[in-house]
């Protein structure tokens, strides 16, 4: 075989090889575990024809891979579980404006980009949890209280090498400036109970267990234990009450879970239409019931375990400060001796 | 140079780009990220690194050898299970085994809590060991990763002429005396061979010591990649990490060399196993029974426990894809992995040079890197590769030919190899160091062609290593997370990425379906590699015949 003729071969079957993926479909990479969105993501094929091709990875290694795939890279929407990761996909210039009036209409100013690069899709927060039989909702009140001497080994919290400690620490320095945040993280870990480890729902358990009195969590992870099939998971949760940290001034530390298109997008209609399908009633109330999160929207009600937690005042702080104080908040608890 | 020792070379510093890749950080700066780490976290690293090798390494020499031992060289009701079973805890990825404990022993596992309700207690009024420390994640590597070290110290065992035996016994030695003065130096070289592996294993581990809090360099790399956003300084990092792993390289292949053994009487015979009855017998039973049910009983009750709570939400129709997956990449990625470790362990026999030597012991770096390192890169080179002939195309032809490599499970198996064929190598190696050159030079005087002196002379003494290669790297790949996530094609699935998926949103006992099947799955050529050493067993290992 001639050299001309393998190439025409290898050709031919590249072109049919690119006739066959040529439907309308749209390539998400996301970061946010494939059964936490699968199941929006196939009604949205559902609804429009156009089919969802998915990969799931941490946002870092994503961000990552699109870099390094460039202009070539399949990736048509990048769908993180923080607003952290999100800033840090516009700064690595990988991500392209929306001009949706859909998306400005319904998502709130804080929770997305100022450039519409990237926009929040579902709410959580990171708040004070407390055994019920053991302190009482008036002993503490705002986030600077975790470094009070009185709660001394008393508090369990995983890794600073987790987004939302990280997140946590990031919206503090944008508060109360960096040598404050610095001074609460000693005061904090001074404060903990153990070295920290394992995830949210370990803090959450040990915390009954007796192990501390406080616990830092997420609000999902509480949820989720509270609709757990586990009997012994409910239990535990039973007797946890939800604390909403900082309601006398800012409010409690929000983040989003959120989406932005790709800026080398070949499906940018398509990738437009899937973000404005996630902010969508439908997917808004799934994310709300079957994920135990808070909508972006104002118009959509809590799940019903969500209601338990009670009403709450959110921090209005732009997420983008969270990417953007990222490193230092790192850097903080490093010299903390956060582990 | 011959066509052999030249493709050798090539063929190395291809799949040596992903290490080229991570050494070349070094040449860019990172700021004043490193005044920060060794201000700060450095020494923890490395000191927590240093004590997690040093624990392994007692762990994995107090689980391993001893039971090889008293497999080989004694008979004792149920000895022949304990030969295989022992090498079960293979088939449990680490982080899974992390989980497994943790949900038992922690201060809120059934087990404390049973403890308090029962008499009374609460936390703080007894001690209980804490599982999540850095005696846990020692504990929990040791277990899984013994069987490397059993697995070659068995067959080292095995292997030992009789004929040495014997004459340590005439020599007024007992058993347990011609164990310590005879067989354990003998057997010396393939014990750190098995040991080397668990350490590199040991240094890639990240979601054992991650889920325990442990700051290691592992997951310091992440942690400066993830929360300092610098790859540069996360990559030199993993440049240091190499630096460490290319010292303990160069120490076993020297220790290696410092003892090469062969059996030289003519006359060579399996030693005679001797029978343990009595008051020894619970000893035996003890620490053959230790390993296995620590290392994999317990956690295969602990996961099915677990699993069958969540069987109906999480065995769904997709099941059979990701297991259908993970054996194909797995069947691909051994099969491959031994071809290659064949192609240049021969290389290297036939024309012996320094310079190939040297790359084999470069390409057996990638073991000890962790897998997101070894993705990343190999992701370097191809999706440049793939763009430059894109961008060829449409200047030439203006037709755009995409990545054509670069998210296909191509590079998800060279991934794979980068990462495993350095086990292969080892295990190869071992089998043909065992073929003394004066065999093929006797072959030869007796008119045999190369092809024939291979058949009939090398490979049924290779037998044995062979298999322990192919399945060795088929268990690895069945386990592999890290690569695999990231280098994945569209919607494709593998056991081990739904397992993590579960763990990772804190839902273990739904995790437990898949991390069982991965167990399951694993079992078959854990058991078929038990099979195949004890038929190579009844070749004498060292080749002659009365």
């Amino acid at each position: 075989m001639g050299i001309k003729k393998i190439f025409a071969y290898v050709l031919s079957i590249t072109i049919f090889m690119v006739g066959i993926v040529s439907a309308a479909e749209v390539n998400v990479y996301s970061a946010r575990s494939e059964d936490l969105i699968k199941s929006a993501l196939d009604r949205f094929s559902e609804e429009t024809g156009i089919e969802v091709n998915l990969i799931t990875e941490s946002a870092d290694a994503l961000i990552r891979r699109i870099e390094l795939e460039g202009f070539n890279s399949p990736a048509d929407v990048l769908l993180t579980v923080d607003a952290g990761r999100l800033f840090r996909a516009k700064e690595a210039g990988i991500l392209a404006s929306i001009d949706s009036s859909i998306l400005r209409e319904r998502i709130p100013a804080a929770y997305r980009d100022p450039e519409n690069q990237w926009f929040g899709l579902s709410l959580r927060s990171r708040v004070i949890m407390f055994d019920k039989s053991r302190v009482s909702p008036s002993e503490i009140e705002n986030y600077e209280d975790l470094a009070d001497p009185k709660w001394k080994g008393e508090i369990c919290i995983r890794s600073s090498g987790n987004i939302y400690n990280q997140s946590l620490l990031a919206s503090l320095i944008e508060h109360a400036g960096e040598e404050a945040t610095e001074a609460w993280a000693v005061g904090l870990v001074a404060n903990m109970a153990r070295r920290p480890q394992g995830g949210d729902r370990d803090q959450i358990r040990a915390a009954v267990a007796g192990q501390c009195k406080l616990a830092i969590a997420n609000t999902y992870y509480l949820a989720g234990m509270l609709n757990s099939d586990i009997a012994a998971d409910v239990e535990v949760a039973e007797q946890i009450g939800v604390l909403w940290p900082n309601q006398g001034d800012r409010g409690a530390h929000m983040n989003v879970s959120g989406a932005g298109m790709i800026k080398t997008s070949k499906n940018a209609d398509e990738a437009r239409q899937l973000i404005e399908f996630l902010s969508a009633d439908y997917a808004q109330q799934w994310y709300a019931e079957v994920n135990n999160e808070y909508s972006v929207r104002t118009d959509i009600p809590m799940s019903a375990t969500l209601q338990r937690f009670g009403e709450f005042k959110a921090d209005s702080l732009n997420l983008e400060v969270l990417g953007r104080n990222n490193a230092a908040a790192v850097r903080l608890a490093d010299r903390a001796g956060w582990e | 140079m011959r066509p052999w020792p030249l493709s050798l070379i090539a063929l190395s510093l291809i799949l040596a780009t992903p290490i080229f890749v991570v050494l070349s950080s070094v040449f860019f700066p990172a700021g004043d990220i490193w005044t920060h780490l060794f201000e700060t976290v450095l020494a923890r690293y490395i000191s927590n690194s240093f004590a997690l090798m040093i624990g392994v390494s007692i762990g994995v020499l107090a689980l391993g050898v001893l039971p090889a031992w008293l497999v080989t060289a004694y008979r004792f009701p149920g000895s022949k299970v304990f030969e295989w079973a022992l090498l079960l805890p293979l088939a449990i990825p680490a982080y899974i085994i992390a989980y497994t404990y943790t949900g038992m022993l922690d201060v809120a596992g059934p087990l404390q809590s049973n403890l308090r309700d029962a008499f009374g207690w609460s936390y703080g009024e007894y001690w209980f060991p804490e599982i999540r420390s850095l005696g846990g994640a020692i504990a929990m590597l040791s277990l899984v990763f013994y069987p490397y070290v059993y697995l070659l110290a068995r067959a080292a065992f095995a292997g030992q002429s009789g004929s040495v035996m014997e004459a340590a016994r005439s020599l007024g030695c007992s058993q347990r005396s011609a164990f310590f003065r005879v067989a354990l130096p003998l057997a010396r070289p393939a014990i750190v061979v098995g040991l080397s592996i668990c350490l590199m294993e040991t240094l890639a581990d990240y979601g054992t010591v991650q889920y325990f809090g442990i700051s290691t360099f592992t997951t310091g790399i992440y942690r400066t990649w993830n929360g300092l956003g610098s790859t540069v300084a996360a990559a030199q990092l993993a440049a240091l990490l190499l630096g460490f792993v290319f010292i303990l390289v160069s120490i076993e292949s020297w220790s290696r060399k410092q003892a090469q053994f062969f059996n030289t009487g003519s006359h060579s015979w399996p030693s005679p196993a001797v029978p343990i009855v009595g008051g020894r017998l619970f000893i035996a039973y003890l620490v053959c029974g230790i390993p296995v049910s620590l290392g994999f009983v317990v956690p295969l009750i602990q996961l099915s426990i677990w699993a069958s709570i969540t069987s109906d939400s999480i065995m769904t129709a997709d099941f059979a894809g990701y297991l259908f997956n993970s054996l194909t990449l797995a069947a691909i990625t051994s099969a491959a992995a031994l071809i290659l470790a064949l192609f240049i362990a021969y290389g290297r026999r036939l024309y012996p040079t320094q310079l190939s030597s040297a790359a084999a012991r470069v390409l057996s770096l990638g073991y000890a890197l962790p897998g997101t390192v070894v993705a990343i890169g190999v992701l370097v080179p191809f999706a440049w590769l793939d763009n430059r002939v894109s961008a060829f195309m449409v200047a030439r032809f203006d037709f755009n030919t995409g990545l054509l490599l670069s998210g296909t499970a191509f590079i998800l198996v060279f991934a794979y190899l980068v990462r495993f064929l350095p086990i292969a190598m080892n295990t190869v190696d071992a089998g043909l160091t065992k073929i003394r050159p004066s065999m093929d030079e006797a072959g030869r005087s007796m008119g045999l062609g190369p092809m024939t002196i291979l058949r009939r002379v090398h490979m049924p003494i290779m037998r044995g290593s062979l298999a322990t290669a192919l399945l060795l790297v088929f268990v690895d790949v069945l386990k592999e997370l890290p690569a695999t996530l990231l280098l994945r094609p569209f919607n494709f699935n593998t056991l081990a990425i739904r397992t993590y998926e579960l763990a990772n949103e804190e839902r273990l006992a739904d995790a437990a379906g898949p991390a069982l099947t991965i167990v399951l799955a694993s079992l078959i050529p854990v058991i078929l590699l038990s099979r195949s050493l004890e038929r190579a067993k009844d070749v004498p290992s060292v080749g002659e015949k009365p």
